[in-house]
């Protein structure tokens, strides 16, 4: 197998690192020195060689790890993965999308046999070899969303698509930042976006749901989003916040650039052809400061975002506290230089580390 | 890009199916398989019709789950641009189409307890694929369905053979009609109705279900909209700096495009809101055709739905 899965954890001793080549290639989600809320869509269409757009679902170092802490988080709270009726042919949608894009874009890894609707998937990296009858869940050990969502990094919303709105009916959440599914379960889109602030005032979700419910099959969709996390931390949730709220303020002058992770999500939209209804899958990558300040273009950038962002948003991203000790923290990467534009590192002025 | 992606195909079996409506399928160039769809989608069939493209949208009435082939149903319009009239007149086995990607907009409820359908004409077309798609579910549903005669109501013998419980046959040749009031009145809590079929049907189908208290979100309904031909007009499209001149078989869409312009469009039938351009100067009477803008956006002359609205009069300025 190409990849080198990590043994680590997310919780408790917190193991969990990347490797050189995880920080070359982690979706720094800032591509400017500033930062505000924009419908910042593009196509879903591959991306760079060895990068996170590469392929539909991508699949890293951290692979089996997260997958570990996935069954943890469910066997604590089964309601972390939810479907209503009405979504069980979207989540064989989901099956189907994820096993054929699997097999195709890492065959050395997954496997799909396909006679009629007799099929065979084998997940190596999981050690998982199943037979079974597609479309009937009797021959699954889970139902099909949460069968799939348990072999694939990143949380899924599988959203229903009728009277002009979405709806949020079905969803495997165990690595979302500081959001329930069990809380939003039924929700629309404008209901379950109301704790945001400032985007309803600028338009933003009357015009990102105007893209999403046109999102077309053959053409899915994705952008980034970003928050903080003290700790490599995949669960940070509600549910959980009296667990890892207490951790914020474990932060020191001393530790923060290993403590302090920058949290990004891939968030992606495919429309899913047998159901109508669209997939959201949420894919998280943490990367530390400390590793973020390799890259000096990263360093500088962090440090103008971090500063210059609206008192709202730093509130709404949960740091608001932790500000001044990261600015004291950053500023010392910035040393007033320009920045290119764009998101990736300046490999040919600054080459990485490797 | 304008429109969804785009499947080469070619034309495998051409089937008349009574006077006026004839069954197209097609398979795929490359030999891959065609993507699945939802039941109620339709796709956009490219037709190149001598110098001119022709973009018609048409139900996939085929099976969801088989990915060998799609197949459409075109009724014959002998009034109409000429679309349906490529189809029947000038299309060939073997011929090379091009379709695009199933885009829903008439999609089945799954919440539905019970599915009650509602078809007139060739309005049947989406309901063959969403009765296929709620067979294999085991989903409830039933069929009333209303066609001029027995001699003009295509797949009726296939449905009456197939589902003699659930399908239902109005012939306007025996002065049956579907007695809605009663229909509607009696169904089971959870039900969802959805129509399709010409505009009169429609608005009488609504119309009564609204009366007898059916939530808005319990009615579903798709007209076939054609764009319909019209006196030629001129149009100024003033970002790409072209004036362009629309015919009389051609739609304000179709001549933007003729003329290099890309412009957004999905269903090309008025429904989907894709192709909504700004109006930025006009003096005449706009003909709106779309069931996307509402009234008071109409009479604001500020906008128009080119695949299906028209113009008449001196000037129009459009922002594309």
């Amino acid at each position: 197998m190409t990849i080198q899965f990590n043994d680590e954890t997310f919780r408790g001793d917190y193991t969990f690192k990347n490797s050189g080549w995880a920080l070359k290639r982690f979706p720094f989600p800032f591509h400017e020195d500033s930062y505000m809320y924009s419908v910042n869509m593009e196509q879903h269409k591959g991306g760079p060689a060895g990068s996170i757009y590469e392929k539909r679902f991508d699949v890293d170092e951290h692979y089996l790890s997260e997958m570990r802490d996935r069954a943890e988080v469910l066997k604590e709270d089964p309601l972390r993965c939810q479907s209503l009726p009405n979504m069980t042919l979207a989540g064989w949608d989901l099956l189907e999308l994820i096993m054929v894009s699997k097999s195709e874009d890492y065959p050395d890894m997954f496997e799909l046999q396909r006679k009629g609707d007799k099929w065979r998937w084998i997940n190596k990296p999981m050690e998982i070899d199943d037979s079974f009858t597609f479309l009937d869940e009797a021959t699954l050990p889970y139902g099909p969303m949460e069968y799939i969502t348990r072999q694939t990094q990143g949380d899924f919303v599988v959203l229903d698509q009728r009277d002009e709105n979405l709806w949020m009916d079905a969803g495997m959440v165990t690595t979302q930042a500081d959001w329930s599914l069990d809380f939003d379960i039924g929700m629309n889109f404008f209901e379950w976006h109301a704790p945001v602030p400032k985007a309803h005032e600028m338009g933003i979700f009357v015009r990102a749901l105007k893209f999403l419910l046109n999102v077309q099959q053959g053409a899915p969709a994705r952008r980034l989003n970003w928050t903080m996390t003290v700790n490599p931390l995949l669960d940070t949730s509600p549910e959980n916040y009296h667990k890892w709220g207490t951790q914020k303020r474990t932060v020191t002058a001393d530790n923060i650039g290993e403590k302090q992770f920058l949290r990004v999500e891939l968030q992606t939209f495919f429309r899913l052809p047998r159901s109508n209804a669209l997939v959201f899958p949420i894919r998280c990558y943490l990367a530390s400061f400390n590793d973020l300040m390799t890259v000096p273009k990263w360093g500088r950038r962090l440090h103008r975002v971090i500063r210059d962002l609206p008192e709202e948003l730093a509130t709404y991203k949960g740091f608001i506290d932790n500000r001044p000790m990261m600015l004291d923290y950053l500023s010392k990467f910035d040393d007033g230089k320009p920045t290119s534009n764009g998101i990736w590192p300046d490999r040919e002025t600054e080459p990485l580390r490797d | 890009m304008s429109g969804s992606e785009k499947i080469n195909v070619e034309v495998s079996k051409i089937i008349p199916l009574n006077n006026l409506v004839t069954r197209f399928e097609f398979k795929r160039i490359d030999g891959e398989l065609f993507p699945t769809f939802s039941g109620g989608a339709h796709t956009i069939v490219e037709m190149k019709d001598g110098g001119i493209i022709r973009r018609n949208p048409y139900s996939l009435m085929s099976d969801p789950m088989d990915q060998h082939s799609y197949a459409i149903s075109v009724r014959r319009d002998d009034e109409g641009r000429g679309g349906s009239l490529f189809m029947h007149n000038s299309l060939q086995v073997g011929d090379d189409m091009v379709l695009s990607y199933p885009v829903n907009l008439f999609s089945l409820d799954l919440r539905a307890k019970k599915h009650l359908m509602i078809a007139g004409g060739i309005g049947i077309t989406p309901f063959m694929a969403q009765i296929k798609q709620l067979d294999r579910s085991q989903g409830n549903w039933e069929l009333h369905y209303s066609a001029r005669s027995p001699s003009l109501s295509a797949y009726a013998d296939e449905l009456l053979t197939m589902h003699p419980n659930n399908v239902h046959m109005y012939y306007d040749s025996e002065n049956k009609s579907i007695d809605l009031e009663n229909l509607l009145d009696g169904q089971p809590l959870g039900t969802h109705l959805y129509i399709c079929g010409p505009k009169g049907m429609i608005d009488w189908a609504v119309g009564q279900a609204v009366n007898l208290g059916w939530p808005s979100e319990a009615i579903h309904y798709e007209e076939f909209l054609a764009p319909k031909p019209g006196k030629p007009f001129q149009v100024m499209l003033l970002a790409s700096d072209k004036l362009v001149s629309v015919g009389e078989n051609e739609s304000l869409l179709e001549a933007i495009e003729r003329e290099g312009v890309d412009a957004p469009y999905l269903c090309r039938g008025g429904a989907c809101g894709q192709c909504e351009t700004t109006v930025i100067e006009s003096d005449g009477e706009f003909i709106h055709m779309d069931h996307w803008l509402e009234d008071e956006e109409k009479l604001s002359r500020k906008k128009i739905m080119p695949c299906v609205s028209r113009f008449d009069g001196k000037t129009l300025v459009l922002d594309r």
